[in-house]
């Protein structure tokens, strides 16, 4: 028997201890049955629409890899021309279909300031494919198309900073979220859908398969994301930040490093020197959002 | 009552009068003047819609595909480049079973860039699902455009529609249009209704994946609806309109002139008019030549093959190439004639020439037009107008 409230139901084909399963139910359930879920081609739309099976108890939709954010602004023009303006529409999708190549749709969706919350499942890598390198693929990510090598040391580059784009774009509400703080993220999703204009959360969703760890360890390794102050949890309202949760201390990166397999090789004594970008990248986190409680 | 108007005016003046809810698109020329009047129709408070300015043609078509599954009449239009980038949202747009109704304003393709007008455009979607009209003059695209939304919103079709014009032909051309009433629009073209929609009172999943256990049934379903429903709908839709408004509509072609013809043209699109001319000229010589019009291209009407194959020669003219091979119509009027003629057992076949004219706006004179009637030679996609000098060392 289903739990008749449960709008994300079980039985799909996630992967065991896969993060955007655990977050994407997360959202839908807070974000209640009078809602219309759009998503992008990815992970979760596969897992999820196997036909003639479907997890959503919700409308929901999924058009192509890049769309999510102009179907969405299409759902929330007709639902305000049926004067249904009660109707939460979401666009969601992965860290490639929402950075790389959805990214225009989703940047003309918070120009345009539709009434529609924006979700970002960053796994830090396209993995429905199988593991490549995506826009937000961190320093040394070992990928399918960042392979460690001879030559290479894994991926080359740094996250975008999805964050500061969406500042960028006036976005009324901006969070981040992750699964090890389930009522914070509710939370978070209720408070977005009850401001008006785009709203953007930013959820760190980890991938047992493409990060490499065992499926046990999805909440272990999203806790210590925070806690080492690599994903700081914030929240800004109207482009000011009102609420960003405090650390006592931060714990060591290598902690966070250590469990997956795809950053191995950066303990090797050639390659420690890429733990220092790491480093740089906390302290500008621990700065910007003064992360750590201060001591008196 | 006449008004003298532009194309794109009269055209946004139409789908006006069909009472979309929400329209998206992106400029792109010669397409610009129909989302600018349709947005000056809202700003005036003479056309209660939703139009999304977005940031693309792409996100257009997805804005109003997203708009059409939540249950509102939608439309869009593009040029070219703008269709090419709604390719591949517009074969998801006939997957999904959604009714969009949208106006193509034919353009070349790049490279070169170049804005004038030629078919080449519309090749690109033509194997998407969407069903294809061409126009000829400015009032029989406004008259497409009613149709179209009648069709596409059938229950038993739900598929989009592209009207076709010819850019700046059509589009910029001015012309004695006859608009009908609002009244009139409302009595053809009933409220949009879907069974299935995006409804939290009734939550549905559209767009699933589907395995190989599933997904021919999927293609195979479109491809039944547009031999069957489709083709019994788009003659009676036009007996409708033609008895309502006033004025013929022809449904999937139009015959000029071929009852005693021994060479039928056979062209689609504003091209028809100067071929009409032409044959008017040859007529008054008595010469027994006809036009064979195209005005449903996609689904490609069954009777072609039956009508053409009486006639001594077939002189087909079309703007657009499958480069390597021939012109779209062509290949699709050979087809046609060799199918009937295998499946009706007759021996003597027409002989059919491919012509290919006025890519990129390059004007295709009367005589040219005339000159191929004479052509004693067959091609299947023999260049007209080509400047020899211009090729310098290109070939």
């Amino acid at each position: 028997m289903i739990d008749e409230k449960i709008l994300f139901t079980p039985g799909h084909t996630a992967c065991a201890g896969c993060g955007q399963s655990l977050a994407a139910r997360l959202v839908i359930d807070a974000a209640g049955p009078n809602t219309i879920v759009v998503n992008n081609t990815g992970c979760l739309e596969v897992f999820s629409t196997g036909y003639p099976y479907t997890s959503w108890r919700v409308p929901f939709i999924h058009s192509l890899f890049e769309n999510a954010a102009a179907v969405a602004s299409g759902i929330e023009k007709a639902l305000k021309y049926l004067g249904k303006t009660d109707v939460n529409v979401i666009a969601q999708a992965g860290d490639g279909g929402f950075a790389d190549i959805g990214f225009q749709a989703f940047s003309g969706l918070w120009e345009r300031g539709h009434n529609v919350l924006s979700i970002c499942y960053d796994n830090e890598a396209y993995m429905n494919t199988g593991i490549q390198r995506s826009g937000t693929s961190p320093v040394g990510a070992n990928t399918g198309t960042s392979p460690v090598g001879r030559n290479s040391y894994g991926n080359i580059t740094w996250k975008k900073n999805l964050i500061d784009i969406a500042l960028a774009h006036r976005c009324s509400y901006i969070a981040t979220a992750t699964i090890c703080y389930p009522v914070d993220l509710q939370n978070k999703v209720k408070k977005a859908i009850k401001i008006k204009g785009a709203k953007f959360i930013y959820i760190f969703a980890p991938c047992p398969l493409g990060w490499g760890y065992d499926p046990s360890l999805s909440i272990k390794i999203a806790e210590l994301a925070v806690e080492t102050g690599l994903f700081p949890l914030i929240e800004y309202e109207n482009g000011v930040l009102t609420k960003v949760k405090k650390l006592k201390e931060l714990k060591p990166i290598e902690e966070f490093l250590k469990l997956q397999k795809r950053f191995q090789h950066l303990f090797q004594e050639e390659n420690k020197h890429l733990l220092q970008i790491w480093e740089d990248f906390i302290k500008v986190n621990v700065e910007k959002y003064q992360i750590l409680e201060k001591s008196n | 009552m006449k008004q003298f108007l532009e194309g794109a005016t009269s055209i946004a003046k139409t789908v006006a009068l069909c009472r979309p809810g929400v329209i998206a698109a992106y400029p792109i020329t010669p397409q610009t003047h129909i989302p600018e009047e349709l947005s000056s129709l809202i700003a005036n408070g003479e056309l209660k819609a939703e139009i999304v300015n977005v940031e693309s043609e792409h996100s257009a078509a997805s804005c109003i595909l997203g708009a059409s599954a939540t249950g509102v009449r939608v439309y869009s239009s593009t040029s070219s480049q703008g269709l090419l980038l709604m390719a591949e949202v517009i074969f998801n747009i006939a997957g999904l079973r959604l009714p969009v109704v949208m106006c193509c304003v034919n353009r070349a393709v790049s490279a070169p860039i170049n804005i004038w007008n030629d078919q080449q455009d519309i090749m690109s979607v033509r194997d998407s699902g969407a069903i294809l009209f061409f126009a000829e003059n400015i009032q029989e695209a406004c008259d497409l455009h009613i149709q179209a939304f009648k069709l596409a919103e059938d229950p038993e079709v739900m598929l989009p529609v592209i009207v076709n014009i010819d850019g700046f032909v059509l589009s910029h051309g001015y012309e004695a249009v006859e608009l009908p009433s609002q009244e009139l629009v409302d009595k053809f073209l009933p409220p949009y209704n879907p069974i299935y929609k995006l409804d939290p009172e009734n939550p549905l999943t559209f767009g699933a994946l589907v395995g190989p256990e599933w997904y021919m049934e999927t293609r195979y379903a479109i491809h039944h609806t547009m031999l069957n429903e489709v083709k019994s709908k788009i003659p009676k839709i036009a007996e409708e309109f033609t008895k309502m408004f006033g004025r013929k509509s022809y449904g999937f072609y139009e015959e000029y002139y071929l009852e005693d013809a021994d060479t039928v043209y056979v062209t689609f699109g504003s091209l028809s008019g100067p071929i009409k001319d032409t044959i008017d000229r040859l007529r008054e010589k008595n010469e027994k030549v006809g036009l064979l019009r195209i005005i449903t291209y996609r689904p490609f009407p069954a009777e072609i093959g039956r009508i053409l194959s009486k006639f001594n020669r077939v002189i087909v003219l079309e703007k657009d190439i499958s480069l390597g091979h021939t012109g779209g119509l062509y290949s699709d009027i050979v087809t046609s004639v060799y199918n009937y003629a295998q499946n009706s057992g007759i021996s003597k076949l027409p002989k059919i020439s491919g012509y290919i004219c006025g890519l990129g706006g390059r004007d295709v004179s009367l005589e040219e037009i005339e000159q191929l009637y004479t052509e004693k030679e067959i091609f299947s996609s023999k260049f007209i107008g080509i400047n020899e000098k211009n090729l310098g060392s290109y070939i």
